[in-house]
Protein backbone atom coordinates (compact mmCIF):
# COMPACT_ATOMS: atom_id res chain seq x y z
CA UNK A 1 0.00 0.00 0.00
CA UNK A 2 1.52 3.00 -1.16
CA UNK A 3 1.75 6.23 2.00
CA UNK A 4 -1.28 8.27 -0.06
CA UNK A 5 -3.14 5.84 -0.20
CA UNK A 6 -2.56 4.87 3.43
CA UNK A 7 -3.58 8.47 4.53
CA UNK A 8 -6.59 8.76 2.29
CA UNK A 9 -7.74 5.47 3.86
CA UNK A 10 -7.46 7.72 7.68
CA UNK A 11 -8.06 10.87 6.40
CA UNK A 12 -10.26 10.75 3.03
CA UNK A 13 -8.91 13.65 0.78
CA UNK A 14 -13.05 15.31 0.83
CA UNK A 15 -11.74 16.20 3.91
CA UNK A 16 -7.73 17.57 3.37
CA UNK A 17 -9.31 20.91 1.68
CA UNK A 18 -10.97 21.80 6.05
CA UNK A 19 -7.29 20.69 7.15
CA UNK A 20 -5.84 23.47 4.83
CA UNK A 21 -7.75 26.13 6.53
CA UNK A 22 -7.17 25.11 10.02
CA UNK A 23 -3.49 24.65 9.01
CA UNK A 24 -3.59 28.03 7.44
CA UNK A 25 -5.32 29.48 10.37
CA UNK A 26 -3.42 28.54 12.73
CA UNK A 27 0.19 29.29 11.36
CA UNK A 28 -1.55 32.55 10.75
CA UNK A 29 -2.06 32.85 14.27
CA UNK A 30 1.59 31.64 15.24
CA UNK A 31 3.34 33.64 12.80
CA UNK A 32 1.04 36.64 13.13
CA UNK A 33 3.92 39.16 13.89
CA UNK A 34 6.12 38.24 10.23
CA UNK A 35 3.10 37.54 7.88
CA UNK A 36 0.56 40.36 9.04
CA UNK A 37 1.02 42.99 6.43
CA UNK A 38 0.54 45.83 8.76
CA UNK A 39 0.44 46.58 12.71
CA UNK A 40 -3.03 45.18 13.63
CA UNK A 41 -3.19 48.71 15.79
CA UNK A 42 -1.36 51.35 13.39
CA UNK A 43 -4.22 53.68 12.69
CA UNK A 44 -3.76 55.84 9.20
CA UNK A 45 -6.80 58.33 9.39
CA UNK A 46 -6.36 58.98 5.64
CA UNK A 47 -7.01 55.50 4.57
CA UNK A 48 -10.23 55.12 6.49
CA UNK A 49 -13.12 52.99 4.95
CA UNK A 50 -10.93 51.76 1.87
CA UNK A 51 -12.51 48.66 0.26
CA UNK A 52 -10.27 46.01 -0.20
CA UNK A 53 -7.51 46.06 -3.10
CA UNK A 54 -6.94 50.23 -2.09
CA UNK A 55 -3.43 51.59 -2.24
CA UNK A 56 -3.21 54.47 -0.17
CA UNK A 57 0.44 55.70 0.33
CA UNK A 58 2.09 52.44 -0.63
CA UNK A 59 0.35 50.43 2.03
CA UNK A 60 -2.59 48.19 -0.11
CA UNK A 61 -5.14 47.00 1.95
CA UNK A 62 -5.86 43.64 0.67
CA UNK A 63 -9.20 43.10 2.33
CA UNK A 64 -10.07 46.79 3.05
CA UNK A 65 -9.70 49.43 6.00
CA UNK A 66 -11.60 49.94 9.35
CA UNK A 67 -13.40 52.95 10.71
CA UNK A 68 -10.04 54.55 12.09
CA UNK A 69 -7.62 53.39 8.93
CA UNK A 70 -6.20 50.11 10.46
CA UNK A 71 -5.85 47.30 7.91
CA UNK A 72 -8.26 44.60 8.39
CA UNK A 73 -6.24 41.73 7.12
CA UNK A 74 -3.72 42.28 9.70
CA UNK A 75 -6.59 42.60 12.08
CA UNK A 76 -8.17 39.62 11.09
CA UNK A 77 -4.65 37.67 11.51
CA UNK A 78 -4.35 39.04 15.20
CA UNK A 79 -7.87 37.86 16.04
CA UNK A 80 -7.42 34.34 14.58
CA UNK A 81 -4.44 34.93 17.53
CA UNK A 82 -7.57 35.58 19.95
CA UNK A 83 -10.15 32.89 18.85
CA UNK A 84 -7.72 29.96 18.84
CA UNK A 85 -6.03 30.68 22.17
CA UNK A 86 -8.85 31.51 23.72
CA UNK A 87 -10.83 28.45 22.44
CA UNK A 88 -7.75 26.23 22.99
CA UNK A 89 -7.05 27.32 26.78
CA UNK A 90 -10.76 27.15 27.84
CA UNK A 91 -10.95 23.35 26.26
CA UNK A 92 -7.99 22.59 28.32
CA UNK A 93 -9.57 23.69 31.56
CA UNK A 94 -12.72 22.90 31.60
CA UNK A 95 -11.20 19.24 30.10
CA UNK A 96 -8.93 18.43 32.48
CA UNK A 97 -11.27 20.01 35.30
CA UNK A 98 -14.47 18.32 33.94
CA UNK A 99 -12.56 14.67 33.26
CA UNK A 100 -10.72 14.33 36.83
CA UNK A 101 -14.25 15.59 38.44
CA UNK A 102 -15.92 12.45 36.31
CA UNK A 103 -13.00 9.98 37.11
CA UNK A 104 -13.68 10.81 40.81
CA UNK A 105 -16.96 10.36 41.20
CA UNK A 106 -16.99 7.70 39.67
CA UNK A 107 -14.48 5.64 41.47
CA UNK A 108 -15.30 7.13 44.68
CA UNK A 109 -19.25 6.70 44.92
CA UNK A 110 -21.38 7.68 47.57
CA UNK A 111 -21.99 11.15 48.75
CA UNK A 112 -19.11 12.86 46.40
CA UNK A 113 -20.39 11.26 43.35
CA UNK A 114 -24.08 12.42 43.65
CA UNK A 115 -22.72 16.37 44.57
CA UNK A 116 -20.48 16.01 41.76
CA UNK A 117 -22.81 15.02 39.15
CA UNK A 118 -25.80 16.98 40.73
CA UNK A 119 -23.56 19.97 39.66
CA UNK A 120 -23.05 18.54 36.48
CA UNK A 121 -26.66 17.97 35.88
CA UNK A 122 -27.31 22.25 37.09
CA UNK A 123 -24.99 23.63 35.48
CA UNK A 124 -26.18 21.82 32.28
CA UNK A 125 -29.58 22.72 32.95
CA UNK A 126 -28.94 26.13 32.35
CA UNK A 127 -28.25 27.59 28.36
CA UNK A 128 -24.88 27.82 28.45
CA UNK A 129 -24.69 31.13 26.58
CA UNK A 130 -26.97 32.36 29.11
CA UNK A 131 -24.83 31.10 31.96
CA UNK A 132 -21.71 32.44 30.01
CA UNK A 133 -23.28 36.06 29.62
CA UNK A 134 -24.35 36.23 33.38
CA UNK A 135 -20.91 34.71 34.48
CA UNK A 136 -19.13 37.71 32.36
CA UNK A 137 -21.30 40.25 33.76
CA UNK A 138 -20.44 39.37 37.53
CA UNK A 139 -16.63 38.57 36.60
CA UNK A 140 -16.08 41.30 34.20
CA UNK A 141 -14.86 41.17 30.60
CA UNK A 142 -11.29 39.96 29.50
CA UNK A 143 -8.87 37.69 28.22
CA UNK A 144 -8.51 35.82 31.19
CA UNK A 145 -12.20 36.03 32.78
CA UNK A 146 -13.06 34.85 29.24
CA UNK A 147 -11.06 31.47 29.30
CA UNK A 148 -12.66 30.95 33.06
CA UNK A 149 -16.58 31.95 32.31
CA UNK A 150 -15.98 29.07 29.17
CA UNK A 151 -14.44 26.88 31.38
CA UNK A 152 -16.63 27.08 34.33
CA UNK A 153 -19.74 27.10 31.55
CA UNK A 154 -18.47 23.49 29.84
CA UNK A 155 -16.83 21.19 32.25
CA UNK A 156 -19.74 19.11 32.31
CA UNK A 157 -19.94 17.61 29.60
CA UNK A 158 -16.57 16.37 29.99
CA UNK A 159 -17.33 15.08 33.52
CA UNK A 160 -20.44 13.54 32.06
CA UNK A 161 -18.31 11.46 29.67
CA UNK A 162 -15.20 10.78 32.11
CA UNK A 163 -17.93 9.09 34.69
CA UNK A 164 -19.65 7.02 32.85
CA UNK A 165 -16.53 5.69 31.00
CA UNK A 166 -15.00 4.94 34.32
CA UNK A 167 -17.67 2.95 35.61
CA UNK A 168 -17.81 0.62 32.80
CA UNK A 169 -13.44 0.29 33.37
CA UNK A 170 -13.60 0.12 37.53
CA UNK A 171 -14.49 -3.45 37.68
CA UNK A 172 -12.18 -5.21 34.65
CA UNK A 173 -9.66 -6.89 36.27
CA UNK A 174 -6.48 -5.54 35.58
CA UNK A 175 -7.93 -2.26 37.40
CA UNK A 176 -9.05 -4.74 40.09
CA UNK A 177 -5.50 -6.43 40.10
CA UNK A 178 -3.74 -3.16 40.09
CA UNK A 179 -6.10 -2.33 42.93
CA UNK A 180 -5.40 -5.11 44.91
CA UNK A 181 -1.38 -5.03 44.65
CA UNK A 182 -1.48 -1.68 46.31
CA UNK A 183 -1.48 0.90 43.60
CA UNK A 184 -2.51 4.03 44.97
CA UNK A 185 -6.05 6.02 43.96
CA UNK A 186 -3.80 8.01 41.74
CA UNK A 187 -1.91 5.81 40.17
CA UNK A 188 -5.20 3.83 39.24
CA UNK A 189 -6.85 6.56 38.07
CA UNK A 190 -4.04 7.82 35.70
CA UNK A 191 -2.35 4.85 34.51
CA UNK A 192 -5.13 2.50 33.93
CA UNK A 193 -8.38 4.54 33.59
CA UNK A 194 -7.02 7.52 32.12
CA UNK A 195 -5.45 6.10 28.72
CA UNK A 196 -8.76 4.39 27.92
CA UNK A 197 -10.85 7.08 28.45
CA UNK A 198 -9.18 9.55 26.42
CA UNK A 199 -10.47 8.42 23.00
CA UNK A 200 -14.20 9.44 23.72
CA UNK A 201 -12.88 12.94 25.68
CA UNK A 202 -10.92 13.84 22.40
CA UNK A 203 -14.31 13.13 20.35
CA UNK A 204 -15.78 16.08 23.27
CA UNK A 205 -12.44 18.07 22.86
CA UNK A 206 -13.25 18.11 18.92
CA UNK A 207 -16.83 19.07 19.31
CA UNK A 208 -16.71 21.33 22.22
CA UNK A 209 -13.51 23.16 20.36
CA UNK A 210 -15.68 24.58 17.53
CA UNK A 211 -18.95 25.63 20.07
CA UNK A 212 -15.64 27.65 22.35
CA UNK A 213 -15.17 29.53 19.34
CA UNK A 214 -18.44 30.60 18.56
CA UNK A 215 -18.92 31.48 22.10
CA UNK A 216 -15.77 33.92 22.23
CA UNK A 217 -16.74 35.41 19.47
CA UNK A 218 -20.15 35.49 20.72
CA UNK A 219 -19.58 37.32 23.83
CA UNK A 220 -16.86 39.79 21.92
CA UNK A 221 -19.91 40.31 19.55
CA UNK A 222 -22.33 41.39 22.75
CA UNK A 223 -18.97 43.30 24.40
CA UNK A 224 -18.70 40.99 26.68
CA UNK A 225 -15.37 39.21 25.63
CA UNK A 226 -11.79 40.26 25.54
CA UNK A 227 -11.87 43.76 25.06
CA UNK A 228 -10.26 46.53 22.32
CA UNK A 229 -7.79 47.62 21.10
CA UNK A 230 -7.09 43.58 21.24
CA UNK A 231 -8.49 42.75 17.95
CA UNK A 232 -11.22 39.72 18.28
CA UNK A 233 -13.02 38.79 15.61
CA UNK A 234 -16.62 39.18 16.87
CA UNK A 235 -15.82 42.53 18.25
CA UNK A 236 -14.70 43.32 14.71
CA UNK A 237 -17.93 41.77 13.35
CA UNK A 238 -19.51 44.10 15.83
CA UNK A 239 -17.98 47.50 15.02
CA UNK A 240 -18.51 46.69 11.26
CA UNK A 241 -22.27 46.34 11.45
CA UNK A 242 -22.49 49.99 12.10
CA UNK A 243 -20.68 50.31 8.51
CA UNK A 244 -23.03 47.97 6.84
CA UNK A 245 -24.15 50.28 4.52
CA UNK A 246 -20.81 51.80 3.28
CA UNK A 247 -18.09 49.42 3.97
CA UNK A 248 -19.93 45.77 4.13
CA UNK A 249 -16.18 44.14 4.31
CA UNK A 250 -15.79 45.06 7.90
CA UNK A 251 -18.54 43.09 9.10
CA UNK A 252 -18.37 40.24 6.35
CA UNK A 253 -14.58 39.21 6.26
CA UNK A 254 -14.47 38.37 10.67
CA UNK A 255 -17.50 36.25 10.03
CA UNK A 256 -16.57 34.41 6.89
CA UNK A 257 -12.85 33.81 8.29
CA UNK A 258 -14.96 32.51 12.04
CA UNK A 259 -17.48 30.29 9.60
CA UNK A 260 -14.70 28.70 7.98
CA UNK A 261 -13.27 28.30 10.98
CA UNK A 262 -15.92 26.71 13.06
CA UNK A 263 -16.76 24.94 9.79
CA UNK A 264 -13.41 23.03 9.46
CA UNK A 265 -13.48 22.10 12.91
CA UNK A 266 -16.72 20.50 13.08
CA UNK A 267 -16.23 18.61 9.83
CA UNK A 268 -13.35 17.22 11.37
CA UNK A 269 -14.70 16.60 14.45
CA UNK A 270 -17.62 14.53 13.00
CA UNK A 271 -14.79 12.22 11.39
CA UNK A 272 -12.71 12.36 14.79
CA UNK A 273 -15.81 10.72 16.25
CA UNK A 274 -16.80 8.13 13.29
CA UNK A 275 -13.01 6.70 13.66
CA UNK A 276 -13.13 6.72 17.56
CA UNK A 277 -16.31 5.11 17.73
CA UNK A 278 -15.43 2.81 15.16
CA UNK A 279 -18.11 3.61 12.36
CA UNK A 280 -15.19 3.42 9.65
CA UNK B 1 -45.11 4.82 34.64
CA UNK B 2 -45.41 6.52 37.55
CA UNK B 3 -42.52 5.70 38.72
CA UNK B 4 -40.73 7.09 36.10
CA UNK B 5 -42.72 10.33 35.79
CA UNK B 6 -41.89 10.77 39.89
CA UNK B 7 -37.79 10.07 39.92
CA UNK B 8 -37.87 12.88 36.58
CA UNK B 9 -40.22 15.50 38.14
CA UNK B 10 -38.02 15.21 41.34
CA UNK B 11 -34.63 15.71 38.73
CA UNK B 12 -36.64 18.61 37.78
CA UNK B 13 -37.05 20.63 40.93
CA UNK B 14 -33.52 19.57 42.68
CA UNK B 15 -32.22 21.05 39.38
CA UNK B 16 -34.52 24.18 39.33
CA UNK B 17 -33.20 24.50 43.08
CA UNK B 18 -30.08 24.13 42.49
CA UNK B 19 -29.61 26.93 39.43
CA UNK B 20 -31.20 29.21 42.14
CA UNK B 21 -28.59 28.31 44.56
CA UNK B 22 -26.04 28.40 41.26
CA UNK B 23 -26.84 31.68 40.69
CA UNK B 24 -26.98 33.00 44.48
CA UNK B 25 -23.71 31.96 45.24
CA UNK B 26 -22.19 33.25 41.72
CA UNK B 27 -22.65 36.74 42.47
CA UNK B 28 -21.31 36.17 46.23
CA UNK B 29 -18.55 34.43 44.95
CA UNK B 30 -17.33 36.98 42.69
CA UNK B 31 -17.11 39.61 45.23
CA UNK B 32 -19.12 43.08 47.19
CA UNK B 33 -22.92 42.06 44.73
CA UNK B 34 -23.84 45.70 45.39
CA UNK B 35 -20.25 46.71 43.37
CA UNK B 36 -22.53 45.04 40.87
CA UNK B 37 -25.20 47.46 41.09
CA UNK B 38 -23.28 51.21 41.28
CA UNK B 39 -22.38 52.93 38.59
CA UNK B 40 -18.65 53.02 38.50
CA UNK B 41 -16.93 55.52 40.35
CA UNK B 42 -19.48 55.81 43.12
CA UNK B 43 -18.84 57.34 46.42
CA UNK B 44 -18.05 54.93 49.62
CA UNK B 45 -20.88 56.44 51.30
CA UNK B 46 -23.40 55.71 48.51
CA UNK B 47 -22.40 52.18 48.10
CA UNK B 48 -22.74 51.26 52.00
CA UNK B 49 -26.33 53.15 51.69
CA UNK B 50 -27.16 50.93 49.26
CA UNK B 51 -25.93 48.19 50.63
CA UNK B 52 -27.92 48.83 53.62
CA UNK B 53 -30.76 49.27 51.92
CA UNK B 54 -30.75 46.04 49.43
CA UNK B 55 -29.90 44.09 52.72
CA UNK B 56 -26.26 43.08 51.66
CA UNK B 57 -24.97 43.97 55.32
CA UNK B 58 -27.01 40.89 56.52
CA UNK B 59 -25.57 37.18 57.08
CA UNK B 60 -25.40 35.33 53.49
CA UNK B 61 -27.98 32.51 54.72
CA UNK B 62 -30.17 35.30 55.78
CA UNK B 63 -29.92 36.90 52.48
CA UNK B 64 -30.29 33.32 50.63
CA UNK B 65 -33.31 32.42 52.63
CA UNK B 66 -35.41 35.94 51.46
CA UNK B 67 -33.75 35.24 48.10
CA UNK B 68 -35.17 31.83 47.98
CA UNK B 69 -38.62 32.54 49.63
CA UNK B 70 -39.18 36.03 47.17
CA UNK B 71 -38.69 33.46 44.40
CA UNK B 72 -40.96 31.60 45.36
CA UNK B 73 -43.39 34.21 45.05
CA UNK B 74 -42.31 34.70 41.73
CA UNK B 75 -40.67 38.36 43.29
CA UNK B 76 -37.39 38.67 41.32
CA UNK B 77 -37.33 42.19 43.04
CA UNK B 78 -36.94 45.57 41.50
CA UNK B 79 -34.87 47.38 38.78
CA UNK B 80 -32.25 49.46 40.14
CA UNK B 81 -32.24 51.78 36.93
CA UNK B 82 -35.94 51.87 36.38
CA UNK B 83 -37.13 51.44 40.04
CA UNK B 84 -40.23 49.24 38.96
CA UNK B 85 -40.97 45.47 39.37
CA UNK B 86 -38.47 43.58 37.29
CA UNK B 87 -41.80 41.38 36.18
CA UNK B 88 -43.20 44.08 35.01
CA UNK B 89 -40.10 44.81 32.95
CA UNK B 90 -39.86 41.50 31.56
CA UNK B 91 -43.63 41.05 30.83
CA UNK B 92 -43.65 43.86 28.57
CA UNK B 93 -40.67 42.49 26.46
CA UNK B 94 -41.69 38.57 26.64
CA UNK B 95 -43.95 38.47 23.77
CA UNK B 96 -41.46 40.01 20.94
CA UNK B 97 -39.23 37.34 21.99
CA UNK B 98 -42.19 34.52 22.02
CA UNK B 99 -43.07 35.86 18.60
CA UNK B 100 -39.97 35.95 17.29
CA UNK B 101 -39.02 32.49 18.34
CA UNK B 102 -42.33 31.20 17.35
CA UNK B 103 -42.26 32.32 13.97
CA UNK B 104 -38.36 30.73 13.72
CA UNK B 105 -39.40 27.47 15.23
CA UNK B 106 -42.38 27.43 12.86
CA UNK B 107 -39.85 28.24 9.94
CA UNK B 108 -37.81 25.79 11.24
CA UNK B 109 -39.71 23.12 11.43
CA UNK B 110 -41.80 23.80 7.77
CA UNK B 111 -38.70 23.56 6.40
CA UNK B 112 -36.61 21.40 8.24
CA UNK B 113 -38.70 18.32 8.34
CA UNK B 114 -39.98 18.28 4.72
CA UNK B 115 -36.15 18.72 3.82
CA UNK B 116 -35.40 15.88 6.01
CA UNK B 117 -37.60 13.76 4.53
CA UNK B 118 -36.50 14.22 0.89
CA UNK B 119 -32.84 14.02 1.76
CA UNK B 120 -33.97 10.45 3.51
CA UNK B 121 -35.99 9.53 0.23
CA UNK B 122 -33.85 10.55 -2.71
CA UNK B 123 -30.33 10.43 -1.07
CA UNK B 124 -28.28 10.99 -4.21
CA UNK B 125 -30.43 13.11 -5.64
CA UNK B 126 -28.67 16.30 -6.07
CA UNK B 127 -31.22 18.85 -3.81
CA UNK B 128 -30.06 16.06 -1.20
CA UNK B 129 -26.15 16.82 -1.50
CA UNK B 130 -27.46 20.10 -1.20
CA UNK B 131 -29.24 19.73 1.49
CA UNK B 132 -26.48 18.44 3.50
CA UNK B 133 -24.17 20.64 2.58
CA UNK B 134 -26.93 23.37 4.23
CA UNK B 135 -27.01 21.26 6.78
CA UNK B 136 -22.98 21.41 7.80
CA UNK B 137 -22.95 24.95 6.92
CA UNK B 138 -26.13 25.31 9.04
CA UNK B 139 -24.72 24.16 12.26
CA UNK B 140 -21.09 26.14 11.78
CA UNK B 141 -22.99 29.40 11.10
CA UNK B 142 -22.20 32.46 13.78
CA UNK B 143 -26.01 34.06 13.80
CA UNK B 144 -24.36 37.80 14.31
CA UNK B 145 -22.65 36.75 10.86
CA UNK B 146 -25.51 35.26 9.07
CA UNK B 147 -27.78 38.04 10.37
CA UNK B 148 -25.27 40.76 8.98
CA UNK B 149 -25.36 39.00 5.33
CA UNK B 150 -29.15 38.82 5.36
CA UNK B 151 -29.36 42.54 6.48
CA UNK B 152 -26.95 43.14 3.73
CA UNK B 153 -29.11 41.42 1.05
CA UNK B 154 -32.39 41.87 1.77
CA UNK B 155 -32.25 45.44 3.59
CA UNK B 156 -29.77 47.31 2.30
CA UNK B 157 -29.33 45.73 -1.36
CA UNK B 158 -32.68 44.79 -2.12
CA UNK B 159 -34.36 47.00 -0.19
CA UNK B 160 -37.33 44.64 0.38
CA UNK B 161 -37.39 44.55 4.65
CA UNK B 162 -36.69 46.68 7.45
CA UNK B 163 -33.32 45.89 8.84
CA UNK B 164 -33.88 46.14 12.36
CA UNK B 165 -36.80 47.55 15.07
CA UNK B 166 -40.51 45.63 15.56
CA UNK B 167 -42.40 48.28 13.82
CA UNK B 168 -43.76 46.99 10.84
CA UNK B 169 -45.48 43.46 10.39
CA UNK B 170 -42.75 42.34 8.19
CA UNK B 171 -39.74 43.23 10.57
CA UNK B 172 -39.85 39.59 12.00
CA UNK B 173 -38.92 37.94 9.10
CA UNK B 174 -35.34 38.56 8.73
CA UNK B 175 -34.39 37.92 12.49
CA UNK B 176 -36.68 34.88 12.64
CA UNK B 177 -34.68 33.44 9.15
CA UNK B 178 -31.42 34.16 11.14
CA UNK B 179 -32.71 32.44 14.08
CA UNK B 180 -34.09 29.64 12.41
CA UNK B 181 -31.14 28.18 10.31
CA UNK B 182 -29.34 26.61 12.88
CA UNK B 183 -32.81 24.67 14.11
CA UNK B 184 -33.60 24.23 10.74
CA UNK B 185 -30.15 22.14 10.37
CA UNK B 186 -31.09 20.47 13.11
CA UNK B 187 -34.54 19.51 12.11
CA UNK B 188 -33.46 18.92 8.57
CA UNK B 189 -30.82 15.98 10.11
CA UNK B 190 -32.58 14.60 12.02
CA UNK B 191 -35.66 13.93 10.11
CA UNK B 192 -33.60 12.24 7.87
CA UNK B 193 -31.87 10.18 10.20
CA UNK B 194 -35.25 8.96 11.66
CA UNK B 195 -36.62 8.48 8.33
CA UNK B 196 -33.66 6.43 7.42
CA UNK B 197 -33.94 3.97 10.42
CA UNK B 198 -37.64 3.63 9.61
CA UNK B 199 -36.59 2.69 5.89
CA UNK B 200 -34.56 -0.28 6.53
CA UNK B 201 -37.01 -1.56 8.52
CA UNK B 202 -38.73 -5.20 7.72
CA UNK B 203 -42.29 -3.35 7.64
CA UNK B 204 -41.46 -1.18 5.21
CA UNK B 205 -40.26 -4.04 2.81
CA UNK B 206 -43.13 -6.07 3.65
CA UNK B 207 -45.78 -2.65 2.75
CA UNK B 208 -43.05 -2.67 -0.62
CA UNK B 209 -43.91 -5.69 -1.03
CA UNK B 210 -47.27 -5.85 -1.20
CA UNK B 211 -47.39 -2.93 -3.75
CA UNK B 212 -47.11 0.15 -2.36
CA UNK B 213 -44.89 2.97 -4.24
CA UNK B 214 -42.33 4.35 -2.35
CA UNK B 215 -44.30 7.71 -1.43
CA UNK B 216 -47.02 5.53 -0.18
CA UNK B 217 -45.00 3.59 1.87
CA UNK B 218 -43.40 6.76 3.93
CA UNK B 219 -46.48 8.64 3.84
CA UNK B 220 -48.80 5.98 5.52
CA UNK B 221 -45.95 3.89 8.10
CA UNK B 222 -42.81 5.84 8.33
CA UNK B 223 -43.43 8.89 8.78
CA UNK B 224 -45.76 8.45 11.88
CA UNK B 225 -43.03 6.56 13.73
CA UNK B 226 -39.83 8.69 12.51
CA UNK B 227 -42.12 11.51 13.87
CA UNK B 228 -41.37 10.41 17.34
CA UNK B 229 -37.20 11.73 17.51
CA UNK B 230 -38.65 14.80 15.80
CA UNK B 231 -41.66 15.87 18.71
CA UNK B 232 -38.49 15.22 21.36
CA UNK B 233 -35.77 17.04 19.80
CA UNK B 234 -38.37 20.05 18.82
CA UNK B 235 -38.98 20.90 23.05
CA UNK B 236 -35.13 20.78 23.28
CA UNK B 237 -34.83 23.40 20.10
CA UNK B 238 -37.43 25.65 21.36
CA UNK B 239 -34.94 26.29 24.55
CA UNK B 240 -32.26 26.80 21.85
CA UNK B 241 -34.13 29.13 19.97
CA UNK B 242 -34.57 31.08 22.97
CA UNK B 243 -31.42 31.36 23.89
CA UNK B 244 -30.39 32.01 20.77
CA UNK B 245 -32.68 34.96 20.79
CA UNK B 246 -29.76 37.07 22.82
CA UNK B 247 -27.47 37.65 20.15
CA UNK B 248 -30.44 37.50 17.11
CA UNK B 249 -32.53 40.28 18.88
CA UNK B 250 -29.09 42.42 19.34
CA UNK B 251 -28.10 42.14 15.41
CA UNK B 252 -31.87 42.97 14.53
CA UNK B 253 -32.65 45.69 17.34
CA UNK B 254 -35.13 43.52 18.40
CA UNK B 255 -36.90 44.77 21.38
CA UNK B 256 -37.00 41.26 23.30
CA UNK B 257 -35.85 40.07 26.09
CA UNK B 258 -32.58 39.02 25.09
CA UNK B 259 -31.81 42.73 23.72
CA UNK B 260 -33.29 43.56 27.24
CA UNK B 261 -30.62 41.07 28.63
CA UNK B 262 -27.24 43.10 27.03
CA UNK B 263 -28.97 46.73 28.07
CA UNK B 264 -29.11 45.84 31.32
CA UNK B 265 -25.85 44.12 31.44
CA UNK B 266 -24.69 47.81 30.33
CA UNK B 267 -26.50 49.64 32.60
CA UNK B 268 -25.64 47.73 35.42
CA UNK B 269 -29.04 46.18 36.36
CA UNK B 270 -28.54 43.27 37.66
CA UNK B 271 -31.90 41.89 39.26
CA UNK B 272 -32.83 42.11 35.25
CA UNK B 273 -30.21 40.03 34.28
CA UNK B 274 -30.52 37.30 37.02
CA UNK B 275 -34.38 37.07 36.83
CA UNK B 276 -33.63 36.37 32.72
CA UNK B 277 -30.86 33.92 33.26
CA UNK B 278 -33.47 32.22 35.96
CA UNK B 279 -36.32 32.28 33.73
CA UNK B 280 -34.12 30.72 30.55
CA UNK B 281 -33.12 28.14 32.91
CA UNK B 282 -36.47 27.05 34.20
CA UNK B 283 -38.14 27.15 30.83
CA UNK B 284 -35.04 24.66 29.35
CA UNK B 285 -35.41 22.85 32.59
CA UNK B 286 -39.62 22.49 32.25
CA UNK B 287 -38.80 21.75 27.83
CA UNK B 288 -36.69 18.68 28.79
CA UNK B 289 -38.96 17.02 31.22
CA UNK B 290 -41.59 17.78 28.78
CA UNK B 291 -39.14 15.68 25.74
CA UNK B 292 -38.61 13.02 28.18
CA UNK B 293 -42.41 12.91 29.24
CA UNK B 294 -43.46 13.27 25.73
CA UNK B 295 -40.59 10.12 24.36
CA UNK B 296 -41.79 8.29 27.07
CA UNK B 297 -45.85 8.48 26.32
CA UNK B 298 -45.04 7.59 22.44
CA UNK B 299 -42.47 4.85 23.34
CA UNK B 300 -43.22 2.85 25.66
CA UNK B 301 -39.85 0.68 26.29
CA UNK B 302 -38.64 4.03 27.95
CA UNK B 303 -40.81 3.94 30.80
CA UNK B 304 -40.53 0.30 31.21
CA UNK B 305 -36.68 0.94 31.59
CA UNK B 306 -37.03 3.75 34.13
CA UNK B 307 -39.19 1.60 36.19
CA UNK B 308 -36.55 -1.55 36.92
Amino acid sequence: MTASSRLGRWLPPRLWVFVAILAMLALAALLAPWVAPQSPEAQNLLGRLRPPGTEVRGITYLLGSDELGRDLLSRLIYGAQVSLTVAALSVLVSGTIGTALGMIAAWSGGWTSTIIMRLVDIVLSVPAILLAIITVAILGPGFINVIAVLAFTRWPRYARVAYGQTLGLMNLPYVRLSRFMGASTLRVLSRHILPNIIGPIMVVVTLEFGLMVLFEAGLSFLGLGVQPPTPSWGAILSAGRNYVTTAWWIAVFPGLFLFLLILSVNVLGDHVRDVVEGRR
Amino acid sequence: MSRFLARRLMQAVISILGVTALIFFLQRLAGDPVLLLVSEGASQQAIDALRANLGFDRPVLVQFTEYMSDLARFDFGQSVVQQVPVVDIIGSRLPYTIWLAGVALLLALGIGAPLGVFMAMRRDHPLSRLGMGFVLAGQSLPTFWSGVLLILLFAVTLGWLPASGARETQSVILPAICLSLLSMATFARVTRTAVLDELSKPYIRAARAKGLSMGQAVRRHALRNSAIPVISIAALEIANLLSGAVIVETVFAWPGLGQLTIQSIAARDFPIVQAIVLLGAFVSIFLNLAADLLYSAVDPRIRLEGDN
